[in-house]
């Protein structure tokens, strides 16, 4: 089973490297660029079968490991067949 | 006093560490591999700087689950004193051991010189050699060292006067132009509730010698092996 996590910044955590982005998609003539937020996008390859299981799993993981629950929010997807 | 540096894989701070401890204490501390679970009884535990596991994922995420963490955990929570630097801060704060996360600095840059420090709080075992208000000059070397933790984690902080170190100018006062990343409030090292665990981005033991331009850093070594001995 292949899961996707999407990990992004809190709403109101500042996220300079976003903000660096955005001022260079500006530069390079791109406007109306109002905003612009880094996250992270990480696939995993389960042996579990089970979606409920599976989303279980990931979930720990997400607060364990994939994710700084202080500063991020996390999104599982799971792939189904 | 018997002290255990945490070696990581990417620590590179950790023979500077041992230098400054036995140059304070007579005798070398204990180099300990994050790998083992094995961790001798020691009076202090040393998280040194460094980019353990090349920062991947976060800074600090991957050590903050090594081996030998867990143990670290336990004592922390028995009152050993454990000292964070850098990486280190990174890692208790990733370990749970410390509120709040490092976020990449706010110019986006490493940053790598001396900066100004105000002392908080000589009321620990790692200030004891210096005293409240004092500020001392000690560098910084980071890319991640933005403290952040939301307002009540900030707030109970504060209160609790758990605030160890502050940028400040050459004066003492924690302006927005001292602050040299970004942190919350100046933060540049805090205690956990029985101030027996310090996390701080800024480096004593790069300037714990007068070879190497300064000793401001030595009394925090200094008075560790007095309180702890």
């Amino acid at each position: 089973m292949k899961a996707t996590v999407l990990v992004t910044l809190k709403d109101g955590v500042l996220d300079p490297q976003g903000k660096a982005v955005q001022q260079a998609l500006s530069a390079l003539g791109f406007t109306g660029v109002d905003g612009v937020r880094q996250g992270k996008y990480i696939e995993i390859d389960l042996a579990e079968a089970d979606p409920v299981k599976a989303r279980h799993d990931l979930d720990a993981m997400c607060r364990r490991l994939l994710a700084n629950t202080v500063i991020e929010d996390y999104e599982i997807d799971i792939a189904e067949g | 006093m018997k002290a255990a540096v945490i070696v990581f894989p990417g620590s590179n701070c950790d023979r500077d560490v041992k230098v400054a401890l036995q140059q304070s204490s007579g005798s070398p501390p204990v180099m300990v591999w994050h790998g083992g679970t094995d961790l001798p009884a020691v009076d202090l535990i040393v998280l040194p700087g460094g980019f353990s596991y090349g920062d991947y994922l976060r800074s600090g995420a991957m050590a903050a689950h090594s081996p030998v963490m867990a143990e670290i955990v336990a004592r922390a929570r028995q009152g050993v004193a454990v000292l964070g630097i850098c990486n280190g801060f990174q890692i208790l704060t990733e370990a749970g051991l410390l509120p709040g996360v490092l976020m990449p600095n706010a110019g986006l840059k490493f940053v790598c010189k001396d900066v100004s420090l105000r002392v908080e709080s000589a009321l620990s075992p790692f200030t004891t050699g210096y005293r409240r208000g004092q500020v001392i000059r000690i560098p910084i070397a980071h890319h991640d060292g933005n403290y952040f933790a939301d307002e009540d984690s900030l707030k109970r902080l504060e209160d609790a006067g758990r605030i160890a170190f502050r940028y400040c100018d050459e004066e003492g006062e924690a302006t927005d132009a001292a602050n040299p990343n970004g942190s919350r409030n100046n933060i540049a090292g805090i205690f956990n509730e029985s101030r027996t665990v310090l996390g701080m981005m800024p480096h004593p033991e790069r300037l714990a010698d007068p070879l190497l331009g300064g000793s401001d850093g030595r009394p925090m070594f200094d008075g560790l092996i007095g309180a702890l001995s």
